[in-house]
């Protein structure tokens, strides 16, 4: 991961996030149109998708249970809700008018944890309806500009979303990156949404403003299309360092939302405050308020899988490792931490077994096809040194390719098996006296000179060497 | 000219062909359609085929709907699958809906005969009829006089015998004072009793569906037809369908009717006078008369006309030449918008959008559309407090008969004066109907308004029936 | 009750109304605006203070459908009703010189 820049003269970042996820429902979020990705353009369309007049909506149930999942994993408050309009023209807009969530959301007040302790505030995330799509067409750019034309596509009007907000408590990009990655876990967890950056399932819109300690926030800038966690690092390194520059300079910020551009990676606007719409917010009228009742709630909540950080905190506590190293966040995130208690139930070594998986279970899934005591057994004969840990890796590769099996007649098959101490030591001897210039250079401190002695080593063993045993002998052999 | 329950019954046991039925209403059509203009489209060659598919039925032995052969016409702002709905608007003309509303649906299965599509003020922006993008539709008793509005053409229908009911819209007295001046029966049910699936937005927390008729049965029939709890209108009231026709002949013996006695100005001597023999009908048919007070009726009229456009402003921000309807090409999209909505708008409907944006728009929401829902609040408990006392409450429906052409047209608030007393019944959401009773000075139809608290039908249709009686 | 409408309000809001009115228009619009909201301050003599207000005239809550897929509108029904198409597609003007 690269280094954050820190920005100069100490001013400080503020970043908040507002994070839009399409919900994982077979259907819209006010009628029985299909929700699905990818298919023929206007093919998931009816009266109520494409604002025909006369339409009414009615709210899908399961969205609604999947956007009270998000609230109570974000430990937010689910409270009685109601859905205004925000009223705006545009042609992805079928009925000119957004059905959203204002003054009183679903979800208020909740909280997220970032490795080392840090929390982020969660002010709402509350539930409203997608865009349609428009692809513009002619003119040079292919972009919005210059077009000569647009054509719509509404299958994706209506998709339920839910809107999270962050509170403005994020300080550096590296914290956004985090926050975005654990958002996106935790809904894969509670199966609230596919959150896929890439299809647009799942979308972050960047406020970034800056300021130095002690004062009040600077103007703020919201930033759209920022389309990969890559890109939520990349625009706020940008655009904090651009707000910056230009208050050193004289400048000043304007509120605007700004358009990042992952190609040039920069951020540019895209509107100025004084020419937004005024949305005229108000009740909507063709719903009634949405009032969970506690007994709902508490089985939405009880239904809960354990969440993301919670079986990180376990794993890397049954394992010994670190529970915001890459090991605990690999393999929770991809669902097979229930596979290495599996392994280690079977008798398997915990900090090995954790740590095969995190490097090559990256293709099984939840469910590796390997079964839990073969890896359990490679463990052991590794940490009885009965196979070098470079053995244990082309073993590894032999039980998923065969899909599991008896490591211990694999290993002999192979012809592995860790040689004894004395053939070892014989084996040193004969690379220092292969290799005296190198020897000299390792005595004189040169470190690099190692690799030339534990190469003939592995050489004239056949690989059968355990390099960290090998280098521990010449280590102690230098003194 | 046969009512509803009479083609009904004729049809159902077979003295009464439905195509026969229908060609003696498509026969008055083409009579005196040319002078009236009821109509947006008459449906003929489909009303033949479901009429026909009607007599078969029953030469089958098959069952048939409670509305066997009965000749309907609908207000052109319920959606009919494949048939032209415009909503007396440039912005739809030529729209064809890829789906039926529920009520056409029910009727349908009812076994209704669709013989068209009525004229309505755009978007049911109007009291008269005359903002009808079609040309306005003429009164029947007098064609030199509005039929009133908006739901002009159905009221006229029905009076010109052209279909046995029809179906219309009330956002603020557009089914009562139409009838009133029409001289039928017209129904505005309680909200949320009919669906309002397919019915084309005007301002969505006050408009309801309800039938026209001839008499009170058949509006009572009608509306058990129509009414019922549909999954697809989130505000409909989860309840089978109501009942009604059961209650006509109970007599008012023992109701407590209402009299306002803080009723709004400006009413004519002569309704008032119609009114006050309606109250003497019922004492004399063993009702009490109790006087009630509505203090803040008279705060109605700004309640609406803030709420009212408010809700179709952003109702209407929909037609924007995008997905449906008609488009003024332009160069770029905003001017297309602006374009379309320009030429395909009338002025009536444009007033009302301009005032819902104001009133909605930053800056002045709490000055305005926010003190609009408190004060129709205070109507609302008005109404709760007068109907511990009173069972219904009776009004005149329109404070004059029938007005001739042009007479309010060049001052909207004119207009609007006349739904002052039916606008009340919307803002509370109850059910309020107009009865024919008698005529007033012009000789010309005068309406009774029977008004009842939350899902009082019942109630209302004794009344109801009661004063038809009595008239 | 707010001040009186002036004309350059009616111009601002006929342009968030999506409507393009005229200078004439626009004139008679305003006189007419004005005249409705004179008589709407009727209101401002109540004392709404400790009022409620009412947006909906039945009181209904959790009103929900199933999640279950109904078939699509047929596309070639809609968007022969369109003003114009395109590849299965709705077609629009550029957007130029406004918001996106
Ligand atoms: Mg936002
Ligand atoms: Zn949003």
């Amino acid at each position: 991961m690269s280094e954050v820049p820190v920005l100069p003269n100490d001013w400080q970042l503020i970043v908040g996030l507002e994070v839009h996820v399409e919900l994982a429902t077979k259907t819209k979020m006010f009628s029985a149109s299909a929700n699905r990705f990818g298919d023929e353009p206007n093919t998931n369309i009816d009266p109520v998708t494409l604002g025909l007049p006369g339409a009414l909506p009615v709210l899908n149930q399961h969205a609604i249970e999947l956007a009270m999942r998000i609230g109570l994993a974000l430990n937010c408050k689910v409270q009685p809700c109601t859905f205004h309009r925000k009223n705006y023209f545009y042609p992805d807009l079928p009925k000119a008018y957004q059905i959203t969530q204002y003054d009183h959301p679903l979800n208020v007040d909740g909280h997220l944890m970032l490795p080392g302790d840090v929390r982020i505030g969660i002010e709402r995330a509350h539930l409203e309806e997608d865009t349609g799509k428009s692809t513009h067409f002619g003119g040079s750019s292919g972009r919005i500009h210059g077009s000569d034309y647009s054509l719509l596509d509404y299958n994706r009007a209506g998709v339920p979303l839910v809107e999270i907000v962050s509170r403005p408590d994020i300080r550096t990009s590296e914290q956004a990156r985090q926050y975005v990655a654990e958002l996106r876990s935790i809904l894969l967890a509670v199966g609230a949404s596919d959150a896929k950056m890439e299809e647009g399932s799942m979308r972050c819109d960047v406020n970034v403003s800056v300021h130095k300690p002690g004062t009040p926030f600077g103007t703020r800038c919201e930033i759209k299309n920022v389309n990969s966690i890559r890109s939520v690092g990349r625009a706020i390194d940008y655009e904090s360092r651009r707000q910056v520059d230009l208050i050193e300079s004289g400048g000043t910020i304007r509120q605007e939302t700004r358009h990042w551009d992952d190609s040039t990676g920069r951020t540019e606007t895209l509107r100025t405050k004084e020419d937004a719409d005024d949305y005229r917010y108000f009740l909507e009228p063709d719903l009634v308020p949405l009032v969970p009742d506690p007994a709902w709630i508490e089985a939405v909540r009880a239904a809960l899988p354990v969440l993301p950080a919670a079986r990180r905190k376990a794993l890397a506590e049954l394992c010994g490792v670190d529970k915001d190293g890459e090991s605990a966040i690999v393999v929770v995130e991809r669902g097979q931490d229930d596979y290495v208690r599996a392994v280690i139930s079977a008798g398997g070594d915990a900090r090995r077994a954790v740590i095969y998986v995190q490097q090559a279970f990256a293709e099984q899934g939840a469910a590796p096809k390997v079964p839990a005591k073969d890896l359990a057994a490679l463990t052991i004969l590794e940490r009885d040194a009965k196979v070098t840990s470079t053995q244990a890796k082309t073993l590894l590769t032999d039980l998923i390719e065969s899909g599991g099996g008896d490591v211990v007649a694999m290993a002999n098959k192979r012809g592995f098996e860790a040689l004894d101490t004395a053939a070892l030591e014989a084996m040193v001897d004969a690379a220092i006296a292969a290799e005296p210039g190198a020897w000299q250079k390792y005595c004189d401190g040169e470190e690099k000179a190692l690799g030339a002695l534990v190469g003939a080593i592995m050489k004239s063993s056949k690989g059968k060497a355990d390099g960290k045993a090998a280098t521990a002998l010449l280590q102690a052999r230098r003194g | 000219m046969q009512k509803l329950a009479e083609i009904v019954a004729g049809v159902s046991n077979g003295t009464l062909s439905a195509s026969a039925v229908l060609e003696e209403h498509l026969k008055r059509i083409s009579t005196r359609e040319s002078e009236i203009n009821a109509f947006n489209l008459v449906t003929a060659d489909q009303a033949r085929l479901d009429a026909a598919k009607i007599d078969a039925d029953i030469k089958a032995d098959k069952k048939v709907g409670a509305l066997a052969g009965v000749p309907i016409a609908l207000k052109d702002n319920m959606c009919t699958r494949g048939v032209e709905t415009t909503c007396s608007s440039k912005i739809l003309q030529g729209w064809k809906p890829p789906y039926d509303a529920t009520v056409v649906t029910k009727l349908r299965n009812a076994g209704a005969v669709i013989v068209g599509k009525t004229n309505l003020d755009e978007f049911a922006m109007g009291s008269s009829t005359e903002n009808s993008a079609f040309g306005p539709t003429k009164n029947p008793h007098d064609i030199t006089r509005v039929p009133g509005g908006s739901s002009g053409g159905s009221a006229a229908a029905v009076a010109a015998g052209f279909a046995a009911a029809s179906l219309g819209s009330d956002t603020g007295g557009s089914i009562r004072q139409p009838a009133a001046l029409c001289g039928v029966v017209g129904v505005k049910p309680t909200y949320g009793t009919v669906s309002r699936y397919g019915l084309v937005a005007f301002a969505s927390s006050l408009d309801q569906i309800g039938p026209f008729t001839s008499d009170v049965r058949d509006a009572a029939t009608l509306l058990e037809v129509i009414s019922g709890h549909d999954p697809m209108d989130s505000t409909s009231i989860p309840q089978s369908a109501l009942s009604l026709v059961s209650v006509l002949d109970q007599g008012v013996k023992g109701m407590r009717i209402g009299r306002v006695t803080d009723l709004p100005e400006g009413c004519e001597p002569d309704v008032l006078a119609r009114l006050e023999a309606a109250f003497d009908a019922l004492r004399s048919a063993g009702a009490t008369i109790v006087d009630v007070k509505l203090p803040s009726l008279q705060y109605c009229l700004t309640a609406y006309y803030l709420i009212a456009p408010a809700e179709a402003s952003s109702n209407l921000a929909r037609y924007d030449g995008v997905r449906y309807g008609n488009r003024v090409d332009a160069a770029d999209l905003n001017a297309m918008y602006a374009a379309t909505r320009e030429a395909g708008f009338g002025e009536e409907v444009k007033r009302r959008i301009m005032l819902g944006t104001y009133a909605l728009s930053a800056g002045y929401y709490d000055a305005y559309y926010g003190k609009a829902l408190k004060v129709r609040r205070l109507i609302s408990d008005d109404f709760a407090r007068a109907y511990k006392d009173v069972d219904t409450i009776l009004t005149p429906t329109s404070p004059s008969t029938a007005f001739k052409f042009g007479s309010k047209t060049d001052n909207p608030l004119a207009m609007y004066l006349c739904d002052v007393f039916t606008i009340p019944t919307n803002l509370a959401g109850h059910p309020a109907m107009s009865v024919p009773f008698g005529v007033g000075a012009d000789k010309m139809p005068v309406g009774i308004q029977v008004l009842a608290s939350t899902l009082g039908e019942q109630a209302m249709f004794k009344v109801a029936a009661e004063l038809e009686r009595a008239s | 009750m707010a001040e009186k409408i002036s004309q350059e309000t009616v111009i601002k809001v006929s342009r968030l109304a999506r409507l393009s009115l005229t200078s004439n228009e626009a004139e008679k619009m305003t006189s007419q605006l004005s005249g409705m909201l004179e008589h709407f301050r009727d209101i401002d003599a109540l004392d709404l203070a400790d009022v409620e207000p009412m947006t909906r005239p039945y009181p209904l809550k959790n009103v929900l459908r199933e999640d279950v897929v109904a078939p699509s509108l047929d596309r070639d029904e809609v968007l022969g009703q369109a003003p114009a198409a395109e590849s299965g597609r709705f077609r629009v003007p550029p957007t130029i010189g406004f918001d996106v």
